[in-house]
């Protein structure tokens, strides 16, 4: 018996009939369902891959959101009120790691079968990152004048950009040991992008 | 048999049309606004003199009347002690957190209570700041049922979205106990966005800077083909003008003092002085200096002020806006240059030292084209709109301040961190630091900081029936779940074993479940008819969405049922359609029930033919055809 094909089909909630498990709206009654167990780029109909355009994100997430977020439902039953919100949730969720260049790299993988523990702080196995890292840090709080913070703020995102384009190229040669390793490497610079830009603001307002 | 499918979330709720229009309704610290929206046209409800405010003051009589707005505002130079104003300042709060003025609190507190929500002792009454603000609500809702000519029971009521979580439920019990469903709490920045947005149809990003009599709120929102997305916001929760009010009303005070000798002030003395402050206030927004009058112990004193002193004593509490807006734009991750517009909103904000504070921020004049008083009911009514008779915008809002729990040494483990897009729900997994330890007291706190007293508490429950483990080995999950509205719930699962406990988060400065039923009980002269028309509403809801389901399966299945069957099914809707018409909550659910058992074989062969067709192949672009973004 073809196991896969009864999976895909669950019975609605309200009018008890055949369903999708993937379907968002019950094409008999026009429910609204629970979000079925997909993942991310799925949920927002995008193609699973790192080079995410973002537009194209958002647009995908507007629109979900815009017949799923629970101001839709004001006027339905707890049970469709309740399930929309659970909808608009993981909408948010996939969004969020999806738009997020770090989070993405981590979560796609993941889905690839090839996990990378990004919240493990302060443990740089890597040698050589570690000593750039340092020197990037103490660069930073040595700068002063705002000329030579934004200077170092616009190294570090020039910075960003190329280890994104280095983890892209990783995954489409389908290098996810060097991607994984790309990403924690991303962390550390997308930390320091964050400390930078706060710095600048900070300095630019004492000048 | 006549029904008609509609494309979810436009469904009209039923009866819409004997039903008053949903109101917005902006419930101000100084001030109160209700607005109605029909065809996205927004109108301010005014009074007969054509007033659009109503001041937010409450006056309390011996008789037991009860008068809000400007009469009551009046009614603070006779008896004093009657009067309550500024009760949102409030809301959510306790004891510790109140402000006195010259060692006064222009509030007389109800010494018996102890902890929890402040109670105020007025003209002989216990009132908590819940009561007085449905006392409020109450008001807006007559002008709202007038102006309509119809009775009104469902609102948007904004808050500010510096509102913390105790604050946003003492708002939406205040509605419930004057007769309100809240449909949505909408942060008051973003009521003022959608306000501003669709009436210019502006895209990019914008800036809202709301300061008003109370709070101080700033929203940085991109704006784009009807979606209204905020990217960071942040404020303070008691910063507005009622700040710089009680700055002149010490300044007048301390004149006095000097000339007249020390005295100690009476409750009802330093309300007078805060409202003659008040008043000095809004004239130096228009005139460069003036002379005011607060009497104490029965004598007079006049105090003179010019703009430039007023602005002396105002930059402190001015100031503290800068680095709030400087945060936010940093949280949201953008260049201030990138900030197309500036809405300026709140009563506060009339001032010239604000105003030139503001374009100094944002390094651009702020956009003044709409009524900083008005803007937020405005938004408010759309929004009501959009809920109840659906419409193509959205708002995506996000959490103003983070969420955690207290760990081991006093610290603050955050769950959820501030503007993350809501709703949302997250969790972390924490464990026991005791062999055997079988239970775990969880406090959930609220705000930035690292240590659990420099924050707001917001819960306190306890997990019990952690198996007995060693210390460590217990993984205890807790899920912080936030709604469209902000509001939070927290449930705790331990994750070996599946003990799960779905806890009810009590607000350490709310209102208890008890305390609640009390008061609608003692305050609603028809309380008992208003819950029970609530729960009846629900439940037609509800047998109306069944009966739907159940029309919506036979017009594509009824080849499945034989006659008889189709009968059985057809007989059992009808009884729920009368039923609906008897107004007996608890004949509707049995017909209900009645209506799923007809339907239950019918169900059974739907499933079977649905996963037969399946396995063919046959009809998975059709189940798949709901799938889709756009």
């Amino acid at each position: 018996m073809n196991v896969s094909a009864v999976a895909t089909v669950v019975p609605c909630w309200s009018c008890k009939g055949p369903v999708a498990s993937r379907a968002l709206f019950c094409s008999v009654c026009g429910a609204v369902q629970g979000p079925g167990a997909i993942d991310h780029y799925t949920r927002l109909g995008m193609a699973p891959t790192f080079d995410v355009d973002l537009d194209e994100l958002q647009r995908q997430y507007f629109g979900f959101q815009k017949r799923l977020h629970p101001d839709r439902f004001a006027a339905k039953s707890s049970k469709e009120k309740a399930l929309s919100q659970s909808q608009a949730t993981t909408l948010n969720e996939a969004y969020e790691t999806l738009k997020d260049p770090l989070k993405r790299a981590a979560y796609l993988l993941n889905l690839l079968g090839h996990p990378v523990d990004l919240t493990a702080c302060g443990t740089i196995n890597d040698r050589e990152l570690l000593m750039e890292q340092m020197e990037k840090r103490e660069a930073l709080s040595d700068a002063t004048t705002p000329e030579q913070v934004a200077k170092l703020a616009m190294e570090n995102e020039s910075e960003v950009i190329a280890c994104q384009c280095h983890i892209s190229a990783a995954f489409n040669a389908g290098k996810l040991e060097e991607a994984g390793h790309l990403s924690i490497r991303l962390k550390y610079l997308v930390k320091l992008a964050d400390e930078a830009r706060s710095k600048k603001s900070r300095v630019a307002r004492l000048s | 048999m006549l029904f008609q499918l509609h494309e979810p979330g436009e469904t009209p709720a039923p009866h819409e049309s004997e039903r008053g229009h949903a109101v917005g309704i902006d419930l101000g610290t100084t001030n109160s606004v209700v607005a109605v929206s029909r065809d996205s046209e927004a109108e301010v409800l005014r009074d007969a003199d054509g007033k659009g405010l109503i001041p937010s003051v409450v006056y309390y009589g011996d008789d037991g009347s009860i008068t809000v707005g400007q009469d009551a505002r009046r009614m603070l130079l006779e008896q004093p002690d009657h009067v309550v104003s500024s009760i949102k300042r409030l809301m959510g709060r306790g004891v510790q957190d109140l402000k006195t003025l010259a060692g006064t609190l222009p509030f007389k507190l109800d010494v018996a209570a102890d902890g929890g929500m402040v109670r105020l002792s007025v003209a002989g009454r216990t009132l908590t700041p819940v009561e007085v603000s449905a006392d409020i609500l109450r008001t807006l809702r007559a002008r709202a049922e007038q102006a309509q000519g119809k009775a009104v029971d469902r609102a948007v009521i904004t808050v500010p979205a510096y509102f913390d979580d105790g604050a946003r439920t003492a708002t939406k019990d205040a509605a419930r106990l004057a007769g309100l469903e809240v449909l949505r709490l909408v942060n008051e920045p973003t009521a003022a966005a959608l306000a501003y947005g669709l009436d210019n149809s502006s895209e990019g990003l914008y800036a809202v800077f709301d300061l008003g009599g109370g709070t101080f709120d700033v929203s940085i929102l991109r704006m784009e083909k009807g979606v209204f997305q905020v990217k960071a916001t942040g404020g303070d929760a008691s910063l507005g003008g009622d700040d710089i009010d009680h700055a002149i009303a010490e300044h007048f005070l301390a004149e006095r003092a000097a000339k007249h000798g020390k005295v100690t002030i009476t409750e009802g003395e330093a309300k007078q002085a805060l409202a003659a402050a008040r008043v000095a206030k809004e004239c130096l927004s228009s005139r460069q200096d003036g002379e005011w009058v607060i009497e104490v112990d029965g004598t007079p004193s006049r105090h003179a002020l010019t703009r430039a002193q007023l602005e002396a004593m105002a930059a402190p509490w001015v100031d503290r806006t800068t680095a709030i807006c400087h945060a936010v734009i940093e949280d949201a991750g953008i260049d201030v240059s990138q900030i197309q517009g500036v809405v300026l909103v709140g009563g506060s904000t009339r001032m010239p030292l604000v105003r030139r504070k503001v374009t100094e921020i944002f390094g651009r004049e702020p956009l003044s084209d709409i009524n900083p008083d008005e803007v937020v009911a405005v938004g408010a009514a759309l929004q009501a709109e959009a809920l109840t008779a659906g419409s193509d915008t959205l708002l995506l809002d996000v959490t103003p301040l983070s969420l955690g729990i207290e760990t081991m040494g006093n610290i603050v483990e955050k769950v959820i961190p501030r503007n993350t897009p809501i709703p949302v729900a997250m969790a972390q997994e924490f464990t026991t630091y005791q062999d055997g330890q079988t239970a775990m007291s969880i406090h959930v706190v609220q705000g930035e900081r690292e240590m659990v007293d420099q924050n707001r508490s917001l819960a306190r429950f306890v997990l019990r029936g952690i198996p007995n483990m060693a210390a460590g080995a217990a993984r205890i999950r807790v899920t912080f779940t936030v709604d469209a509205d902000g509001l939070l719930t927290v449930t705790a699962s331990e994750a070996t074993t599946g003990v799960e406990q779905q806890v009810a988060v009590k607000p350490s400065y709310g209102l208890t479940d008890d305390e609640m039923a009390t008061m609608l009980r003692d305050s609603l002269v028809h309380a008992k008819d208003d819950m029970t028309n609530r729960l009846f509403a629900e439940t037609v809801v509800e047998a109306r969405r069944s009966v739907l389901a159940v029309q919506a399966a036979l017009k594509v299945d009824s080849d499945l049922l034989s006659d008889g069957e189709r009968k059985d099914i057809d007989g059992a809707i009808e009884r729920v359609d009368q039923m609906i018409a008897s107004n007996d909550r608890d004949a509707v659910t049995a017909a209900m029930e009645s209506l799923e058992a007809a339907t239950k074989v019918f169900a059974e062969r739907r499933m079977d033919r649905g996963i037969r067709t399946a396995l063919a192949g046959m009809a998975v672009e059709k189940l798949d055809d709901a799938l889709g973004g756009d």
